[in-house]
């Protein structure tokens, strides 16, 4: 499956992954992230049921410093 | 003694009027050390998007319990950036609190008033709280303030430059005309020119780089910290006055003690 | 919410008080600050502020100097109209005054204002009695689509008006409004007004900011100094105006200081206005409010209207009329029956060497509409 996060193309291996899995998958803490499918935030309680699918534009987020 | 003097945005109380920045900081823990030292209640993120190969720890993680965090829209070129910013810091948990910063302008990174001043309108509307970051300019300050912003934010000078506050006789007037909180964010570069910024009656400064980027961040979040409680206690006491010129030497009421009529 | 919730705010101030806690150290305090607040007006209306009167006009003639240079604009009033509904004790134009009532034609509005014209004038304020049964706002739109062929600038001084009526009049070329309260005082202005529809304390009050909201380039308001208190009277125009400054940021605020003059009436002022007092009147609106624009009628007699020229005036009127009609008909003698009396009597023509020998600017024409 090739969708995109962050701007990069990604190549998944995996048949069906839904949103929890992605963002655990990387590592990351789920309180600590926004998501957004093409353009749409998916609330943090939806991830679990949220699949991604063919061509998906994925951004994930997360807090930086900042002025 | 401490005098009751508190900062209120919405139903919030706010007791320290420095706010604090986060960005710059050689590390979290660092920024931590200066929150802390500065005693900040409220400080400033940024989102980005998560780069992968980076630690997976979280800033969030390190800003103490009692500091409100604003996620400003930094990165924003537009009022639709900003707007999608500020969705996205909302959807994160992070509250509806929200720094418009729109910068088209790489050279010098002034805000674009115009743009803020859009994406403000529809964020109010939306419910958040709408701190907008600007170039000082009383019409579109009134507009901010009048399309409900919870305050506005002149800049002092280009972000980044720790040049003071070179836009003061424009803040001033700001202070004077607009009803919401005048907060100077942006290019104060010394404890001196935030304490100048409250002696005038700025009910806030944002301070960041200059504390960032000091040799000693954590004693100069210290020495802002006392700048700008004794340029606010300045402006609470009234400042004396300055020496009234001399009379001039033709008088103007001179005519009074004539024999007049009409008296 | 209009202005009356910011005067309920205020209106219990205890003057008494306040202005006998006043020392000579507040009164220079308040006079040095930059951006004055409305504690430092009271101060400078204050008897303390009174024996600082020299120093004062010094700070008032250089602020007036520093906004607008050493220029007055000038203007002149047109009655054409003094039928009144009104029965106001201190004005000639009460309803109840035996007198002949006149209203202009339209033909006689024009010879008026072509008469007026001829001096090089280009500002006018129309001025009727407060009838609208015999000057409607119909008469009035006609009598301004006359007045336009000659003037540029055209302001009212009418009966209060709605919004919808002020944008009719404003879409026929009117630019200025003028209305005075006469009194902020509720208890007195209901005295003194003893019936007709001017009793509307409060409709009156509003129309300042329902003229502003109209594009209003120009909107003067006031207080008839000598119905109360001028120290209360004048802080209260003071706050009016600072109020309508700040919510019309694009229309030019103006506050004319009349003093009650002798007229047809038996009236006697309730308080005394002296010239001293006249002086600090000017001094505290100009320090309190510097881009106000302050105006100065031929009430005055032309020695006193010189002398307060420099501490603030920034408009004055000039070869005025109060009686309707009067220039024609007298061919410029003044013995017609007149609101109040004139005390300067001065032709446009005298206006403008008196002040230009004084290094003034006399202003005929400041803007001409596009």
């Amino acid at each position: 499956m090739n969708i995109r996060i962050n701007g990069e193309n990604v190549v998944l291996s995996q048949g069906t992954i839904n949103l929890q899995e992605l963002v655990t998958g990387k590592g990351l803490v789920p309180e600590r992230v926004v998501m957004e499918v093409n353009l749409e935030i998916i609330p943090r309680e939806k991830w679990a049921t949220v699949y991604v699918r063919e061509h998906d534009q994925i951004e994930i987020i997360s807090f930086v410093g900042g002025g | 003694m401490e005098v009751e003097d508190i900062l209120k945005i919405g139903d919030v109380e706010i007791n320290n009027r420095l706010f604090v920045g986060t960005g710059k900081y050689s590390g979290n823990r660092m920024m931590q050390d200066v929150l802390v030292a500065a005693d900040a209640d409220v400080t400033t993120v940024a989102l980005r998007r998560v780069d992968s190969s980076a630690p997976v720890e979280s800033i969030l993680d390190y800003i103490p319990p009692k500091c409100r965090v604003m996620v400003n829209t930094s990165g924003a070129r537009n009022a639709d950036e900003a707007i999608r910013i500020a969705r996205l810091a909302k959807a994160s948990g992070a509250g509806n609190w929200i720094k418009v910063e729109v910068v088209a302008d790489s050279k010098y990174l002034l805000p674009d008033n115009l743009e803020t001043l859009k994406a403000t309108e529809t964020l109010v509307k939306e419910g958040f709280v709408v701190f907008p970051y600007m170039s000082p300019d009383l019409s579109v300050a009134r507009r901010l303030a009048d399309c409900g912003a919870a305050a506005v934010m002149p800049l002092g000078s280009p972000i980044g430059s720790n040049r003071g506050l070179r836009t003061k006789e424009l803040v001033e007037i700001l202070i004077h005309e607009i009803k919401a909180p005048i907060i100077v964010d942006a290019g104060l570069g010394k404890p001196s020119d935030a304490c100048i910024c409250m002696e005038m009656g700025c009910a806030a400064v944002l301070v960041n780089t200059a504390i960032a980027v000091s040799g000693n961040p954590v004693e100069i979040a210290r020495a802002f910290r006392m700048a700008v409680q004794a340029g606010r206690r300045a402006y609470l006491s009234g400042l004396p006055e300055e020496s009234i010129r001399a009379s001039a030497s033709s008088p103007l009421t001179g005519f009074l003690r004539d024999d007049h009529k009409s008296a | 919410m209009d202005f009356y919730d910011t005067f309920c705010k205020n209106k219990d101030i205890d003057f008494i008080n306040l202005f006998g806690a006043l020392s000579d150290r507040d009164v220079e305090r308040a006079m040095t600050r930059e951006n004055m607040g409305l504690m430092d007006f009271l101060t400078l209306l204050s008897p303390a502020a009174g024996k600082h009167l020299e120093p004062l006009a010094q700070k008032a003639h250089e602020t007036t100097l520093r906004h607008f240079g050493k220029t007055i604009q000038l203007y002149t009033p047109l009655y054409v109209s003094d039928h009144c509904d009104n029965q106001c004790l201190y004005c000639s134009f009460n309803a109840k005054n035996p007198i002949a009532r006149t209203k202009l034609t339209l033909k006689e509005v024009e010879r008026e204002a072509a008469f007026i014209a001829a001096t090089g004038l280009r500002h006018i304020l129309l001025l009727t009695g407060e009838s609208r049964k015999e000057s409607p706002v119909a008469y009035l739109r006609d009598c301004v689509g006359i007045l336009k062929r000659y003037f540029h600038s055209i302001a009212i001084e009418v009966y209060p008006l709605t919004e919808a009526e002020y944008e009719s009049l404003v879409a026929q070329g009117v630019d200025g409004l003028t209305i005075y309260q006469e009194t902020y005082d509720e208890k007195i202005y209901d005295r003194i007004h003893q019936s007709g529809p001017k009793k509307d304390f409060r409709f009156r009050l509003a129309a300042p900011e329902r003229g502003a909201g109209c594009r209003m380039r120009q909107v003067t308001i006031g207080a008839l100094l000598g119905l109360s208190d001028w120290r209360k009277e004048v802080f209260f125009a003071g706050l009016h105006a600072h109020y309508l400054q700040d919510r019309f940021p694009d229309v030019e605020i103006g506050v004319s200081v009349p003093r009650l003059r002798p007229h047809a009436g038996k009236f006697k002022p309730l308080s005394i206005v002296s010239d001293k007092d006249l002086v600090q009147i000017i001094i505290a609106l100009r320090l309190f409010l510097p881009r106000l624009g302050i105006s100065l009628s031929t009430r005055e007699n032309s020695q006193l209207r010189d002398n307060l020229v420099p501490l603030g005036i920034t408009r004055l009127s000039a070869g005025s009329s109060t009686g309707v009609g009067e220039r024609i008909a007298t061919g410029g003698q003044y013995d017609a029956f007149r609101q109040f009396e004139i005390a300067d009597h001065r032709s446009i023509a005298e206006m403008i060497v008196s002040l230009r020998d004084k290094g003034y600017d006399p202003i005929l024409s400041d803007w001409c509409p596009i």
